[in-house]
């Protein structure tokens, strides 16, 4: 308890929980939105409901995961230029 | 006589340096850049300057929209840039900033091919001159890096400009086609600088060596200088499509691995070049308002970004990810102007990157390229993994590393807050921003479908971060990149080969050696002066041999 108190009120574990819950109300509101609003598809699944915010989840984490297994490849420590840090 | 804008910077940086007091070079260094934006709006359309140089007719200095757009853009710079670094100790950086961006300049306000190029080396030498005053080894090798690659990419250019010349006869900087050899070395030339591949390493190799302060003015000039050369020189150009398309992933993919924070941003503008790289290659009239405009509003949240890096490098000391965290406890001026620079690259609505950026999507859609459209989708929700909230992420808040530096001067704060207004204020009221554009702009960014398709794109990508921040923990590592061939493997095959080079070319001076010794000795058996050449004959063995001649050509004449 003492802790928390001691730490800055953005880093303390109910801040970021309230943090986590505001977030994924906003998510949530960000799809709802799409029914109020009028969307005009330039492709046809571009209307697709939450298009963009799956399309955008789904994109991000096949990027993280490429560039995961890009980095098993490409990866060295950063001393490895010798002159470089 | 309308002044050059351009030259006002170049001659005052030459004089800069050598003024008497700090406070009088301190001065100057931001009373120049401003009296070029003043002379940047003095310029009139078409050609303002001509100079016959042997038998070609140069211009020097001609205006029109796109011109003024971006050395506005380039003054304003300058300007914050020279704010910026008021502070810095050394007394060539910022007079080769503002050479550079004379040069940027004077690459803007060019009407003839080789205007462009001349400012084009004066560009990369002063540019060189700012990664080098950082004084440290590694920003000295890293420069000389950088220059190699930029004068290849010269001569690339000059190859091409000449070839160009001597077929069309014309040295006038308009729209060109790639169709002839000449044609395709220009296009390489201003690739280079654009950062494209395969050449994309040299940006995030140089510009994170440079000062605390030098870096801002680096991220602005020679890859928008790029972009506006080829605004000017290859608009609708397909392959630049897939150029840019290949720019795009490959910032996201390299910031995503990388630890050094301004080493992610300096991948991240190889990614937003790209997406101007795109609207070139797309080519309507709406693709090139955006990539104009996109290139004026990434100058601005560029530099925002490397000046709140470059305030936590100068009070910390340390750029890696794994070295920071939590600092906007005790920087919570730079924490937020660094946030806003994320959100406005993020093109987060009502920010300046989304007034822009989203004008390149549109004209995707327009067209009907589906795949430039997704890719580009795609790359919106990964720029604000990469650059958005990772860099705040990992430099602000993440773990504690237990810093408490302050703010940084006032100096340095300025530009800042100055430069978020600007990011923000665009965002909010793109009308000054769309009227400075090359063509009409017939776009209204905000209607509630974009707006809320765009916040779905971004925060879900934000929900992509947090959800799978164990696969972005950040490690002591660097990425391999191509430049690993000049970097690694050219000097390893010189190691490997000097031996066995050294070995032959041992060989062959022993046998040449060998070899002339013994055409010596035969030398002087044969004419030394107990030779059998140099002894003196009788007469009669002269008439002896005459007649052995004789006799063997007549006996040879009668053979069949």
């Amino acid at each position: 308890m003492r802790e928390s108190t001691e730490k800055h009120w953005l880093l303390r574990p109910k801040t970021i929980t309230l943090l986590w819950r505001v977030f994924i109300a906003i998510l949530a509101a960000t799809v709802i939105a799409e029914r109020v609003v009028h969307l005009h598809p330039h492709f046809g699944f571009d209307g697709w409901f939450g298009f963009h915010a799956w399309y955008g989840f789904l994109a991000c984490a096949a990027m993280i995961i490429f560039a995961k297994g890009l980095g098993l490849l490409i990866k060295r420590p950063d001393t490895y230029y010798g002159d470089d840090q | 006589m309308i002044l050059h804008p351009a030259l006002i910077l170049v001659l005052g940086a030459l004089v800069l340096p050598w003024l008497p007091h700090r406070g009088a070079r301190q001065a100057a260094s931001l009373a120049l850049p401003l009296a070029a934006l003043w002379a940047v709006w003095q310029v009139p359309d078409g050609s303002a300057w001509q100079l016959h140089f042997l038998d070609y007719t140069l211009t020097p200095l001609a205006g029109d929209k796109l011109t003024r757009l971006f050395a506005t853009i380039f003054a304003l710079m300058a300007a914050a840039g020279a704010l910026f670094a008021l502070r810095q100790e050394s007394r060539v950086e910022v007079p080769a900033a503002l050479f550079y961006a004379g040069s940027a300049m004077g690459v803007a306000f060019a009407g003839d091919l080789i205007t462009v190029f001349i400012f084009w080396e004066l560009m990369a030498i002063a540019s060189t001159l700012v990664i080098w005053s950082a004084g440290s080894r590694a920003s000295y090798s890293a420069s000389m890096r950088y220059l190699s690659i930029h004068l290849l990419g010269g001569v690339v250019l000059m190859a091409g400009i000449a070839g160009h010349v001597a077929a069309t006869g014309s040295l006038a900087f308009t729209h060109m086609t790639p169709d002839s050899g000449a044609s395709w070395l220009i296009l390489a030339g201003f690739l280079v600088n654009a950062g494209a591949p395969p050449l994309s390493a040299w940006l995030p190799d140089a510009y994170p060596e440079a000062s605390w302060s030098g870096t801002v003015f680096l991220s602005a000039f020679t890859t928008k200088t790029a972009v506006y050369v080829l605004l000017r020189g290859f608009p609708g150009t397909e392959l630049l499509i897939w150029v840019g398309m290949f720019m795009i992933f490959y910032g996201i993919v390299y910031a995503l691995l990388e630890n050094d924070m301004r080493r992610i941003l300096a991948y991240s503008i190889v990614n937003q070049v790209g997406f101007m790289v795109v609207g070139i290659g797309i080519g309507t009239e709406m693709a090139l308002n955006g990539a104009a405009a996109h290139a004026f509003a990434h100058i601005i949240y560029k530099a925002l970004l490397l000046m709140s890096a470059g305030s936590v490098l100068y009070r910390t000391g340390r750029r890696k990810c794994t070295d920071l965290g939590g600092l906007f406890q005790s920087m919570p001026v730079t924490a937020v102007c660094g946030i806003i620079g994320a959100l406005a690259i993020s093109s987060f609505p009502w920010t300046s990157g989304f007034v822009s950026k989203s004008m390149i999507s549109q004209a995707a859609g327009d067209e009907h390229l589906q795949y430039v459209w997704l890719g580009l989708a795609a790359a919106s929700a990964g720029v604000f993994l990469h650059a958005g909230i990772k860099f705040p992420w990992f430099v602000f808040f993440q773990k504690d590393s237990g810093l408490r530096p302050a703010d940084p001067p006032a100096s340095m704060q300025i530009p800042m807050i100055l430069f978020s207004a600007l990011c923000i204020g665009l965002g909010l009221f793109p009308a000054p921003l769309y009227a400075l554009l090359p063509f009409e702009v017939n776009y209204a960014p905000y209607s509630g479908a974009h707006v809320v398709t765009q916040l779905q794109l971004l925060l879900f990508s934000g929900l992509a971060f947090f959800v799978m921040l164990g696969f972005l923990k950040r490690t002591l590592t660097i990425s391999l990149d191509l430049d690993w061939f000049y970097r690694m493997f050219a000097p390893r095959l010189v190691n490997l080969l000097t031996p066995l080079l050294t070995g032959v070319i041992a060989g062959l001076e022993r046998t040449a050696a060998s070899v002339a010794q013994r055409a010596g000795k035969t030398l002087h058996r044969h004419h030394g002066p107990q030779g059998a050449l140099a002894r003196t004959w009788p007469t009669g063995s002269m008439a002896f041999w005459t007649v052995v001649m004789l006799l063997a050509w007549l006996a040879l004449y009668y053979l069949p």
